[in-house]
């Protein structure tokens, strides 16, 4: 069975001037709930991997340098 | 026999599955009674933000406070908004230790609001007593929790998702094999005692939003837990009774009228008129609600707009900060004020939720199930209208016996061939070269649960959808994961599964109506005592098939006056 993969809006920014990831910071990461926030191998910097969000905030309120935002899903928006 | 090196086995005396609200306190206390008992958290996300109440609670729904109602009243409520079909030792147990609960937690630092003598500051929303206590500050309670997991020394083990239990030879519990999320690994934890504390099945229908996490309960509640009970040999209880819950469309959050109800705010149809006489959420209620949508009167709306802008403030403030504090965003990003606008509300999906409904996993008052040495906490566990200090009581009634349940008992014996039979099939989906990916096997399970078993119920298209729920078996073996966190997900899909087959077949066997729209069924619109006043029990019979039986209710403790029976059946407003 054959597959494609299709590109998705997803509804968490991390700003990567303001992400310390690449400093071993890995709050936001932690927190959230669907496990949907990982490391982008190429910047050292955390960002949405996984289009699955439960817009529930953890990752926003608890970043230490106030780099990430919370979006509402576009499909529920 | 030994097990493979790729297999890690731990062992505990209490294992807790879940770290969300009941979880916590079921492991607290299990150290509080046994200092010495190696007590393990194992959680599928991180303690410190996971389940339902992650960003906080914004109030008590069910709490008896000495004053305002006694235990027998809340018995009383809860037996009638459930249509006569309760455990009512297991309420009973949950109202005894409501108040001492409230008291524990208040010491622990969790605020409650009080009032200008600093007496609990309660509220009325129920139909008939006085059971709500506001927390506009209950933001912080996951922290608090956290702060004392750390104090009592309790393992904690987050990122593993618990997938199957396992038993010893004699049908007791001996603990559980789990998967990492981030590196797919397999752990076994072998536990003389279990208590399972894994929230609400939340991912069993469709949002109308159509997107899959956009979920009344917080998604990763997805029915691991029932999916778990139900391999092991223990009954579910009452998954008829659906939860269906009143909330914000699209948005799907709670609409919160045990927050604004007390402060002037209701639930109105399209011309601002108050519908229902009381917006406590039970099957009933829903029902009216759902008529109302139906009808030409609706949709419905959360009505603020006649409210004083301190009144309006004050619910911005409570709603915007706790348990779903992103509703503010979304109600920005489409214009939409308190002030000036009712709010459009719909109804969830469907669900199995004990916190607010009567579904889930059958537990007694003392916490166990029918599986010797495992117990059941919280949102997943049967015992009707338990909310979040449901599941601290009984986390709390679950700790205490989990712990002396495990000092009667050495280690039981591991089941090597079924471990490693478990193994590869968690493992399956990721050894494929393509296949069919987890979100699109979840969509078509959740697609059917909305198109075919979504009340009201119709025998022949509940049918059709265990047909082709049935068919969906053959799917299963081509699950296709490309990283650890894709098995995560095909591994809670195949949880989604059985809950959804779940459904289905505890929704046919009960021919008749009850719990309003919760188990409306069309060829039974009725309902009837004579034949159905019992609890439906669901498990896995001898042929490895889903099946259903029926228990009597229990005696009453506390008996009903013929006229309150009636209570929850008179929801619609009468015309003057």
């Amino acid at each position: 069975m054959p597959i494609a993969s299709q590109i998705s809006m997803v509804p968490v920014v991390v700003d990567d001037e303001k992400c310390i990831a690449d400093k071993g910071c890995r709050t936001c990461i932690d927190v959230c709930p669907l496990d949907v926030l990982w490391i982008n191998e190429d910047t050292g910097k955390a960002h949405m991997k996984y289009d699955e969000c439960w817009y529930c905030m953890p990752c926003e309120t608890d970043c230490p340098t106030d780099a990430v935002t919370v979006n509402i899903p576009y499909l529920l928006r | 026999m030994i097990l493979p090196d790729d297999i890690t086995v731990t062992d505990v005396d209490v294992l807790v599955i879940g770290g969300g609200t009941a979880g916590p306190m079921a492991a607290v206390t299990a150290k509080e009674q046994n200092p010495d008992a190696k007590v393990m958290l194992l959680e599928k996300a991180n303690v410190k933000r996971s389940g339902a109440i992650s960003m906080g609670m914004d109030g008590l729904n069910n709490a008896v406070v000495p004053g305002h109602s006694e235990p027998e009243d809340y018995v009383k409520e809860i037996t009638i908004a459930n249509d006569g079909i309760v455990l009512q030792k297991g309420v009973m147990a949950y109202a005894e230790g409501s108040f001492d609960m409230i008291q524990k937690l208040d010491k622990w630092g969790v605020y409650f609001q009080k009032d200008e003598t600093g007496e609990y500051d309660m509220k009325k929303v129920h139909h008939l007593g006085t059971y709500v206590l506001p927390m506009p500050e209950g933001h912080n309670i996951k922290k608090i929790l956290y702060r004392r997991l750390r104090r009592n020394r309790v393992i904690i083990e987050n990122r593993y998702q618990a997938i199957r239990l396992l038993k010893d030879k004699d049908g007791a519990i001996a603990g559980c094999i789990a998967l990492g999320t981030r590196d797919a690994d397999i752990i076994v934890i072998r536990a003389k005692a279990v208590v399972m504390c894994t929230g609400a099945a939340g991912r069993i229908g469709l949002p109308a939003s159509g997107y899959l996490f956009g979920t009344y309960e917080n998604p990763s509640n997805c029915g691991d837990g029932h999916s778990m009970a139900y391999h092991v040999g223990a009954e579910l209880s009452g998954l008829e009774c659906y939860q269906i819950n009143p909330l914000l469309k699209d948005y799907n959050g709670p609409a919160c009228a045990y927050v604004t109800g007390p402060l002037g705010g209701y639930t109105a149809n399209a011309k601002g008129d108050r519908f229902i006489e009381c917006d406590y959420w039970s099957g009933q209620m829903m029902q009216e609600f759902y008529n109302e949508l139906q009808g030409g009167n609706g949709p419905v709306f959360l009505k603020l707009d006649h409210l004083a802008e301190e009144t309006i403030q004050e619910i911005e403030h409570v709603l915007h900060t706790n348990e779903r504090p992103s509703r503010g965003l979304f109600h920005d990003g489409r214009g939409t004020d308190y002030r000036t606008t009712m709010v459009e509300m719909h109804i969830s999906e469907i669900g199995f939720c004990a916190g607010h409904s009567a579904s889930g996993v059958w537990i007694n008052e003392k916490g166990e199930t029918t599986v010797p040495g495992l117990y059941g906490a919280g949102d997943m566990a049967s015992i009707p209208h338990s909310y979040m200090l449901g599941a601290f009581v009984y986390g709390q009634i679950c700790g205490e016996n989990a712990t002396q349940y495990a000092l009667d008992r050495e280690f039981p014996e591991l089941d090597v061939d079924y471990i490693i039979a478990e193994r590869d099939r968690i493992l399956a989906p990721l050894k494929r070269t393509d296949g069919i990916p987890p979100s699109q096997f979840e969509y078509k399970v959740r697609r059917l649960v909305n198109d075919y078993l979504q009340p009201p119920k119709v025998t022949k298209k509940m049918d059709i959808g265990l047909a082709r729920l049935r068919a969906m078996e053959a799917d299963i073996e081509h699950l296709y994961a490309r990283d650890a966190h894709e098995l995560l997900r095909a591994n809670e899909a195949q949880h989604v599964f059985d809950c959804a087959k779940m459904a289905a077949v505890a929704s046919m066997f009960r021919t008749e109506s009850r719990w309003g729209l919760y188990h409306n069924y069309v060829d039974y619109p009725k309902t009837d005592n004579d034949k159905w006043f019992c609890h439906v029990q669901l498990f896995k019979d001898e042929n490895n098939e889903m099946a259903c039986s029926t228990i009597p209710v229990e005696p009453y403790v506390v008996e009903l006056d013929e006229q309150e029976k009636n209570a929850y059946q008179q929801m619609r407003v009468q015309a003057n």
